[in-house]
């Protein structure tokens, strides 16, 4: 299947009977697939007048308790940033799908990674964090959007999927087989009283400061729970490496070759893949620090991920950064080059 | 003892907020009483906007949800989306409505989305202290209009009603007041067929009602009423825009 229709089935699978969005390249499949499949589950595809609807439309069914979802890409989430906020304050549960294209401003059309601080650090105003999941694979378009669901409905607050165009757009086999939906209990949903209860207010405002702390505070323990719990991370040929790479997505695919043709030419080489950017996988970064002498990060960005990596290993090790941005994707070689680097720069074997 | 006049079930005992001579504790009254009168309090979901009313989802005993600035059309679709056999009602104030969450109501008009949108027109932007409204009048002095309102530089007022009334999707609109009792009673008439025409599945409704703001017009609650009658229902005429479902003759 192509990477956004098996996302947008998994979703289907996953119990997600509502979708709103609005058209943009390269995510632009999600929305069609869903137009023709929803009418057919009785579910709801809707386009909205914009982004900033769309995310509200969000905003509204999952104020009822109900599984819901919006895709965009770049530029499109920067219009959804006000509701991202919104969802966070009124403590939400939702699906949110970045296909990220090349930026800032209208960019191009081309895969990109360079969404990923407004998705780990600034997705928008007041202090927040979605969990943001990292697909390097159709199957884990899949597998990962199934989750997503799960863990928004879990921790009451957005899941964000960090794809990029070429996840979205390639075809690959995928098994379907994702087990059982987890049903959530969500006493707060605004349903309607049916006049037996106190009514329930879906709310972000609160103008007693003291208050306010309070609510972030509490926020904050159960993210903590989230980076003690939740961190994913694939781990490749680390078991005696020296230096580790460290990729995501579509960059982590290429990484993989180059660690591969790396170890062919005698260069102990591994990869750290971060499948959840957030939580990154501090502790497994950290780790890789004790043994490894320096790190290379493949990013589709001018840089952005690595300042989590140097977080992570408190600066500890080098970090060479390997960057293809505007839609390049790196190649074999640019990876095996800044290997090399780091080979020389950390001292490594 | 025969009970002659008394609070409507619909709103809860939370005291209002709003300065002394504002209009809004009338709509909600107003709303309160369309719920109590049609039934549907425990089957109804208010949408609250940014503005004056932002709280009102402490004063409705339904379930209530505070949307961000001009979002609550969207907000309400995706609810009326999710439970199609519940009320869905936003209420909303002219910078809400008719600036920032422009595109939210012409287009939730459009898909006709069988909701009720209860609009408070009264020229100003009240919560954050009295600046210029796209529904101020020319003319009109406030914060960010010291001057008075300069139609060559900031342009004319949006007539709401006027504008969805060329929308095909829209069903039911209409502009009242409630400066006087008359223009009260035939505001809760109005209210009341909007929440009605929900209840039955016949689609958009919108009413825009022509509301005082003392506070910010620098008036007395008196005069505040006066100014309403005199210049904004000259502006803003009062009537039925388009009702699809209007008896004929």
């Amino acid at each position: 299947m192509k990477g956004n229709e098996a996302l947008a089935e998994a979703a289907i699978m996953a119990g997600c009977r509502f979708y709103f969005g609005y058209p943009i390249t390269p995510q632009t499949e999600i929305a069609a697939y869903m137009s023709k499949r929803m009418p057919k589950i009785g579910g709801t595809f809707l386009q909205a007048e914009s982004e900033i609807a769309a995310i509200n439309m969000v905003i509204g069914v999952a104020s009822t308790g109900k599984r819901v979802m919006t895709s965009s890409s770049s530029p499109g989430i920067s219009l959804k940033s006000e509701g991202l906020s919104y969802l966070a304050g009124c403590d939400l549960p939702a699906l949110v799908v970045n296909c990220q294209r090349g930026g800032p401003g209208l960019g191009g059309i081309q895969p990109s990674q360079s969404d990923y601080f407004h998705a780990t650090r600034g997705a928008g105003h007041g202090d927040f964090r979605m969990i943001v999941l990292a697909p390097s694979s159709v199957q884990e378009m899949v597998s990962l959007t199934f989750k997503g669901f799960d863990l928004a409905d879990k921790y009451r607050m957005t899941s964000m999927i960090l794809a990029d165009g070429t996840v979205g757009q390639m075809m690959e086999p995928v098994s379907l087989d994702l087990g059982e939906v987890t049903d959530y209990e969500k006493p707060w949903a605004t349903t309607g009283t049916e006049m037996k209860r106190e009514h329930n207010i879906v709310n972000s405002l609160c103008l007693q400061p003291e208050e306010l702390e309070d609510q972030n505070i509490a926020r904050f323990a159960r993210y903590a729970e989230i980076e003690k719990n939740e961190a994913m991370y694939e781990s490749y040929r680390m078991d005696d490496a020296d230096l580790c790479v460290v990729a995501f997505g579509i960059a982590s695919r290429v990484a993989k070759n180059a660690v591969d043709t790396a170890r062919a030419n005698g260069v102990k080489v591994g990869m750290i893949r971060p499948v959840t950017l957030w939580p990154f996988p501090k502790d497994a970064i950290a780790a890789a620090a004790d043994s490894c002498k320096a790190f290379v990060s493949v990013e589709m960005s001018m840089g952005q991920m690595i300042e989590d990596i140097e977080l992570a290993e408190r600066c500890r090790r080098p970090v060479l950064l390997c960057s293809r941005v505007g839609g390049m994707i790196p190649t074999e070689r640019n990876i095996l080059d800044t290997i090399e680097e780091a080979r020389k720069t950390g001292g490594a074997e | 003892m025969a009970v002659v006049f008394q609070k409507p079930h619909a709103l809860t005992d939370v005291p209002l907020h709003y300065c002394p001579g504002c209009t809004h504790g009338i709509v909600h009254r107003l709303v309160a009483e369309a719920i109590d009168e049609l039934g549907i309090e425990g089957r109804t979901i208010g949408i609250a906007p940014v503005g004056c009313s932002v709280m009102a989802y402490n004063y409705f005993r339904c379930d209530m949800i505070e949307a961000a600035h001009g979002r609550a059309p969207a907000v309400a679709t995706g609810v009326k989306r999710s439970l199609p056999d519940h009320i869905v009602f936003s209420y909303q104030g002219d910078g809400d409505l008719a600036s920032i969450g422009t595109a939210e109501t012409v287009h939730s008009a459009a898909r006709n989305e069988n909701i009720t949108v209860i609009f408070i027109n009264n020229a100003i932007y009240g919560m954050t202290g009295g600046q210029m409204a796209p529904t101020s009048l020319p003319g009109q002095v406030t914060q960010t209009s010291p001057y008075g309102r300069d139609v060559n530089l900031c342009g004319y007022p949006v007539k709401i009603c006027e504008m969805l009334s060329q929308v095909d999707g829209a069903t039911y609109l209409e502009r009242v007041a409630v400066n006087n009792v008359k223009n009260v009673r035939n505001a809760k008439k109005a209210i009341k067929k909007a929440f009605q025409y929900q209840v039955e599945g016949k689609g958009f409704s919108l009413i825009e009602v022509i509301s005082s703001c003392p506070t910010n017009w620098g008036l007395t609650p008196q005069a505040a009423l006066d100014w309403v009658e005199e210049k904004m229902i000259p502006y803003y005429p009062l009537g039925v825009y388009k009702d699809r479902y209007a008896q004929e003759g």
